[in-house]
Formats: C-alpha cells, structure tokens, sequence
C-alpha cells in the first residue's frame, strides 16, 4: 500500500490488522469449504461417499462418477442444449442490447427520455410468471426452443450499463468529426464504436452467458420434451428429482454399489456444470468487475 | 393579453418540439430504425404481459382468453384474502425479505471495509478473487450442494456432528432452520460480488484525508470508522433503497428449490405460491395472476416510497 510505504506501524495498528487478517481466513474458510467437499467428493470412491466418509480431502481416487455422467445420454445431450441456448441467447441478447443502448445514449435523439423510461419501467413492475406463460403459450412456444431464448433476451440492466459506457467513453468530437466527413450514423457505430467498445461487448457477452449458462427456470416453465432440456434442468432432475433413471449406465453395480454411484454422479454432475465458468473465471474476471464499476456510475 | 401570450408562447414552443423531432427523426432515422427490434421485444415480452394482468380481475377461460374472459372485478382478491393460507404465505414472505434486507447489506458493507483495511496486497486480492467465485455457481447447483451438505448421514453437516458428539438434527426440512439456510447462503454465494461496489467507492478516497488523519493521530481502525464508512454511505443507502423495492420478488426461483414438504409452513412465499396456484396444482390463472399483481404492486409502492424518503433525508435517490 502506497500510504503506508516508509512508516513504521503502530501497535494498535498491527493488532486491528491482524484481527481483520483472521476473519478475512474465516470468510475465505467458510467460502472455500463447501467448494472443496463437492470436488473431493467428485472424486473420491463412491462407497466413501456413501458412508460419509469424505471431509474435505478425498478418500480414495475413482472417477466412476465422471464415467457414468459421460455415459449418460440425458446429461450430454442436456450439454449440447445448455451450449446452443448460450451461444445463441448470449449472441442475440448482446445484439439487441447494443441496438438499443447506443441510439439511447445519443443526446441529439429526440424522444430518447420517454424511450429511457419505457426501458427503466420494466425493472420496476412486471405482468409476472403467469401472464407471461400465457403469452408464451399463445405465440405458441411452448416446447420450442425459442421459449428459452427469446422471453427473456433483454435486460434493462444490462443496456443501462451499456449505454452508460457509451456515454462515458465514446467522445462527442468523434461523431462530430465523422459527420462533418459526411459519415452516417450506422457507419459510424460499426466503424468507430464497435471497434472502441470491445470491452463493453465482453461485459455483456458474460452477464448475458452467465444467465444463459444458469437459466433452469424457463425451461421448467415452458419445456416438457427432454430432449430440449438445459443442463440445469437435467441436474435439478437428478439433484432433486425423485425418479432417476440412472440406472442404465450403471446396471452391473451390485444394489450398494448403485445407490453408492447415485451419490458420486451428483457430485460429478455438479463438477462439469461449474467447471467451464470456473476454467473462464480467472481470465474474464477483469471483465465482470469492470461491468459492476460502469453499473454504479449513474447515467 | 398575457393569457394570450402565453397561448401563443406555447404553440411556439409545441411547433417548435415538433419541428426538432422531425428534424432528429429526418436525421437520425438510421437510429430509431435500431430502436424498433429491442423495443418491439420490450413491447412484446414485457408490456404485453402486463396487460395480461387484467385477468387478476376477470374469470380467465382458455377460450376467452385475456380479452374475452369474463369481468368478475375483485372477486380473486377477496377470495385471496379470505383464504387462512394467504396470511402465512404473507407472514413468510416479509419475515424472509425482512431477515434478508436487515442482515445481507450489513455484512456485506463491513465485509467491504475489512476487505478494504487488509494491509497485505496479495492477500486482498486473494480474498477479493475467491469470495467472488460463488456468486457465478448456478442456483440449482448452490441448493444442491446445500441439501447433500446438510445431509444428517452422508453430509458434511452430518459428519461434523458426529464428530463432535452430538445427534444431527435434520435443519435441511426444519420450517424454523429455513429463513436462516435462505438467507445465510445468499450471503456466502454474493457478499464478494456486492462488495465489488464498496470497494471501487473506497478506491477513490482521496489519500490526503488518510494522511491528516494519521497527523492528527487516528489509528486504522478510526480511519476506517471516520474516512471510510461515511464515503461508502451514499452508495450503501442507494443499494439499500434498491433492496427495499425488491423487497417482494425475493429469490423464488432459489426458495422454490429449497423447497420440501416438511418446511413447506415457513417457505411458501407469495410469488411460489402464485406459481404453483396457476401452474401446477390448479389452473387457476386468474387467481395466481391476482396473487402475483398483488406482490408487484406492493413492490412499487415500496421502492416509490424508498426513494422519496432517502431523497428527503439523505439527497440520495434513483431518480
């Protein structure tokens, strides 16, 4: 720290310091530990797990959990679909997003206040589940795959901060500059903004792929096929979800050893929902934290 | 003749509107022509359904439709109202919003100080980084790994009684146990996240106050007390309005999952209950529509009086 670089520490200091070093170690503990016990036990011998053997490291080493999640066709197939709804909820959502967020950060947009209200309204009311069912269910969506994507494609949140963004970095001199040259207004955002807000697009590009990624209620809602079910969805069903139909993968388990794999395709199954966000989260955590800062400045 | 003036000040001015947003729209077409798309999904999937409201008011048929069903006027709210489950499912609503909103933003703010007052550089930024971890795990993931936790056989929680003696009671569909489970593991999965906010607040304090301050004889702790709360105020009151006006549509995807038949007293919360009257027991839409309306328009008027109030007392407001 800058301000404490050349000076000796008082004792009073030291020991304020060392006691925020102790419940910070507590807070990390209690983060830390639930986190370490589902991986532990992902990977520790299924009887182990049964037996509540497991504590915080593993016991034994056996990857049968992972094997049978990978045999399972309910869970791949839940794979593929929770990577389609992403790819393609997080590419439309981000599309409309910049859509509408760059015209309403334009000051010179008439109109654009009453627009800003119509967008802010919906964080503050909404019709709620069941009208929206209804809607749903009238534009004749149910059990397609488009109730997943589209119902909830816009964030007013999430374009607040992007036109926020716009407001803050893209400078009026440019567009002036460009107009003078006689450069249009679509020119101008694909030539000149997008290229300046990358960052802003990662932003939105994670808060909208993070949602997607979790999102387990609308499919819930609107699907009944399980052939079109998200991840989340095929892991409530085996989480908590009192019929399974787990033991296809695993018929030549004796009567413990199936109830023992139950157990570790749990855990195993929590394991790759979270991984690929966790692989991501060292990389792109710059980005999340710098979409909270454009969040809080108020536009 | 100054009434007439005035008339004629505000043609003027009313032609003079006009004039400029023809003028914008002849200029910038190109941009309202980006606007239709987004606001026709604005239209369509959230001010449609608040038209589809309306059937909290009407006797809502398949056949009729949102338009054609019948006018009953406030038949579904009395019969809410008139039901004995409706005062529990309101009684656990404000007693889980209430628990959340007077412990979660506490901790959260002085979490953030420490986090702040954390002398060593690496160690902050290695409790800042894990502490956000949890708030990116999926809600079907964070209730999972909670009721295998709090498993009494195979459970760490069943584990760590054993080993210190004594019997594990089952809090995992204990009605009194609930609230805290609630709000206890929305506070492990977000406080890192929240804190995000304090700390970009404090990172702007100017250093100058640290150094008079230490001049004049202030130890950490009393700079933490004196420099860095009061500059953390204003946005823990503007989060904490916000807190207020979401007071009512409290996570029900999470208190849904949480969910068991022997906790069902203290967890039935009033937008679960909407759901399952229209959506899976009943299909009663009407009289789950009527519940939900009920819940928005309460949430409304709390974050309408949220703000006026903090803007009356503090200068902090939404809008």
């Amino acid at each position: 720290m800058k301000r404490a670089k050349h000076k000796k520490i008082a004792i009073e200091d030291r020991i304020f310091y060392s006691i925020i070093n102790v419940i910070m170690l507590l807070v990390l503990v209690a983060v830390i530990v639930p986190l370490l016990y589902v991986i532990s036990s992902s990977i520790s011998e299924p009887r182990e797990v049964l037996q509540g053997q497991v504590f915080l490291l593993p016991k034994g080493f056996s990857l049968e959990g992972y094997k049978a999640v990978f045999e399972d066709s309910r869970i791949m197939t839940g794979y593929a679909n929770t990577i389609f709804y992403t790819v393609a909820g997080t590419a439309l959502s981000v599309f409309l997003s910049i859509c509408c967020a760059y015209p309403l950060s334009r000051k010179d947009l008439a109109g654009g206040n009453i627009l800003m209200f119509v967008l802010t309204f919906t964080m503050l009311f909404s019709g709620g589940i069941v009208p929206t069912y209804i809607l749903v269910r009238d534009l004749h969506l149910i059990d397609t795959r488009l109730a997943i994507i589209l119902p909830g494609a816009i964030s007013a949140y999430n374009i607040i901060i992007a036109r926020t963004f716009f407001m803050t970095s893209i400078p009026k001199e440019l567009l002036e500059a460009a107009q003078i040259d006689g450069c249009g207004n679509l020119r101008f955002i694909w030539s000149i903004v997008m290229p300046l807000s990358k960052s802003i697009i990662a932003v939105l590009a994670l808060y909208y792929g993070i949602a997607n990624w979790n999102n387990w209620f609308s499919a819930y809602l609107y699907l009944s096929n399980a052939n079109k079910y998200p991840l989340q969805l095929v892991l409530k069903e085996i989480l908590f979800g009192s019929s399974t139909s787990m033991s296809a993968s695993s018929s030549n388990s004796g009567a413990i050893g199936l109830d023992a794999l139950s157990e570790s395709i749990k855990y195993a199954c929590i394991m790759i929902s979270c991984l690929p966000v966790w692989i991501m989260y060292p990389f792109v955590q710059k980005h999340f934290v710098k979409g909270v800062m454009i969040g809080s400045i108020k536009g | 003749m100054n009434k007439n003036s005035k008339i004629a000040l505000r043609k003027s001015r009313n032609a003079s509107q006009k004039a400029y947003l023809k003028k914008s729209i002849r200029r910038n077409w190109d941009l309202y022509l980006l606007l239709l798309l987004p606001f026709a999904f604005l239209l369509v999937f959230n001010y449609y359904p608040m038209l589809g409201l309306q059937i909290a008011f009407k006797d809502y048929t398949a056949s009729g439709g949102i338009w054609g069903s019948e006018f009953v006027g406030l038949d579904n709210f009395r019969k809410l109202f008139s039901i004995p489950k409706f005062t529990e499912v309101f009684l656990n609503t404000i007693r889980l919003s209430g628990y959340q909103i007077l412990v979660e933003p506490a901790i959260t703010l002085i979490f953030a100080l420490l986090l702040n007052a954390i002398y060593s550089r690496s160690y902050r930024k290695t409790v800042q980084m894990i502490s956000y971890m949890p708030h990116f795990i999926s809600t079907v993931v964070m209730v999972g790994v909670l009721a295998q936790i709090f498993n009494t056989k195979i459970g760490l929680y069943g584990k760590v009684c054993d080993m210190i003696g004594v019997e594990a009671i089952d809090i995992w569909s204990e009605p009194k146990a609930f609230p805290h489970i609630y709000v206890w593991s929305l506070i492990w999965q977000n406080i890192g996240w929240n804190s995000i906010i304090y700390i970009a607040a404090l990172a702007s304090v100017d250093t100058d106050m640290y150094e008079a301050a230490e001049i004049d004889g202030a130890n950490r702790f009393k700079q933490v007390l004196y420099i860095d709360l009061p500059s953390v105020l204003p946005t823990f009151v503007m989060l904490f309005i916000l807190k207020i006006g979401s007071m009512m549509s409290i996570g029900y995807e999470q208190v849904l999952l949480m969910q068991n038949p022997l906790n069902l007293q203290s967890s039935e919360i009033i937008s679960t209950y909407s759901y399952k009257v229209a959506l899976v027991s009943g299909s009663d839409y009407s009289f789950g529509t009527a519940i939900g309306l009920f819940n928005s328009v309460i949430n409304l008027v709390l974050i309408v009086m949220a703000n006026k109030f903090s803007r009356r007392i503090s200068d902090v407001s939404l809008w």
